[in-house]
């Protein structure tokens, strides 16, 4: 077990920026790829329970898409090469 | 239709009609893959000479970003991966990704060639190549799709085709091609 350090009092410089908004990766609705394909794909490929892959699924058809990750612009960028892969149609974009 | 296997893979039997067909939908998107005016990076062979190296380099640097491709087809299978408005992100990821992702498409269509029987018969597939299928058969769903201008209620449109109309046979292919991907994601979905 590790204890907490104690609270440093950090200078904070004039330009602190805000921090980054995370990326994400969006699927689109298509009009030719089958529900449970979808789902399936949501499963394997993000390791979701089927539930929360059938949700997503069903956002993606109803509402035309669906935020599926966020994350690194990289780690987005790697799912949506992966989602190309197998078909569909994802992109990645910033939070805004 | 597929069934599951009981080592997580899936098992279906394809007349010789369906194993042609399947062949010679597969094999147009390879074909449209491989397109030659896009050749993937070819590296030199066996270069010792320093300079070579550094001229290829810097060569390298000038190519412009691959733009989207003109074929719609080609255009749905490889998509934008910064959507339509950020042409400059898309262009740059293309660069690094496009040619992996044909060479990768290109390998599943390869995997159905291979699995498949040449007169029909069972096909015995593992769970990877089940799911080099699945990504096959989604490719050819899609070249059909953008082709036949599919929308989600086509079923309806179908149905007032004129019997004689080609894209009622095209339509009636794609809809067999649903009903295979479909039993093949229930066997390994599980």
């Amino acid at each position: 077990m590790s204890v907490a350090p104690a609270e440093l009092d950090l200078p904070r410089s004039a330009d602190e920026s805000v921090p980054d908004k995370p990326w994400l990766t969006i699927v689109w609705n298509d009009p030719v790829n089958l529900m449970s394909y979808v789902t399936y794909v949501f499963e394997h490929v993000f390791g979701f329970p089927k539930p929360k892959a059938e949700k997503l699924m069903l956002d993606v058809h109803h509402k035309g898409k669906a935020v599926v990750a966020s994350g690194t612009r990289e780690a987005m960028e790697r799912n949506v090469e992966v989602l190309h892969g197998y078909g569909l149609w994802a992109t990645v974009r910033q939070d805004t | 239709m597929f069934r599951s296997t009981r080592d997580g893979g899936a098992s279906v039997w394809l007349s010789a009609g369906e194993a042609t067909l399947l062949r010679t939908l597969v094999v147009p998107v390879m074909e449209l893959l491989s397109d030659p005016t896009r050749p993937s990076p070819v590296k030199p062979a066996e270069s010792t000479d320093v300079l070579d190296d550094l001229e290829a380099l810097f060569a390298e640097v000038e190519t412009p970003n691959p733009e989207r491709p003109d074929d719609p087809v080609l255009a749905r299978l490889l998509p934008d991966a910064y959507g339509e408005d950020d042409q400059a992100k898309s262009g740059e990821f293309r660069k690094f990704t496009e040619s992996s992702l044909r060479e990768a498409k290109k390998y599943f269509a390869q995997t159905v060639l291979e699995t498949l029987p040449p007169k029909g018969g069972r096909v015995k597939l593992t769970g990877d190549q089940a799911r080099d299928w699945l990504r096959a058969l989604n490719d050819v769903r899609l070249m059909f799709g953008v082709r036949l201008e599919v929308t989600e209620d086509y079923e309806e449109h179908i149905s007032g085709l004129d019997p004689k109309d080609p894209r009622a046979a095209a339509f009636e292919v794609y809809g067999w091609l649903g009903a295979v991907q479909e039993s093949l994601v229930r066997a390994i979905a599980g």
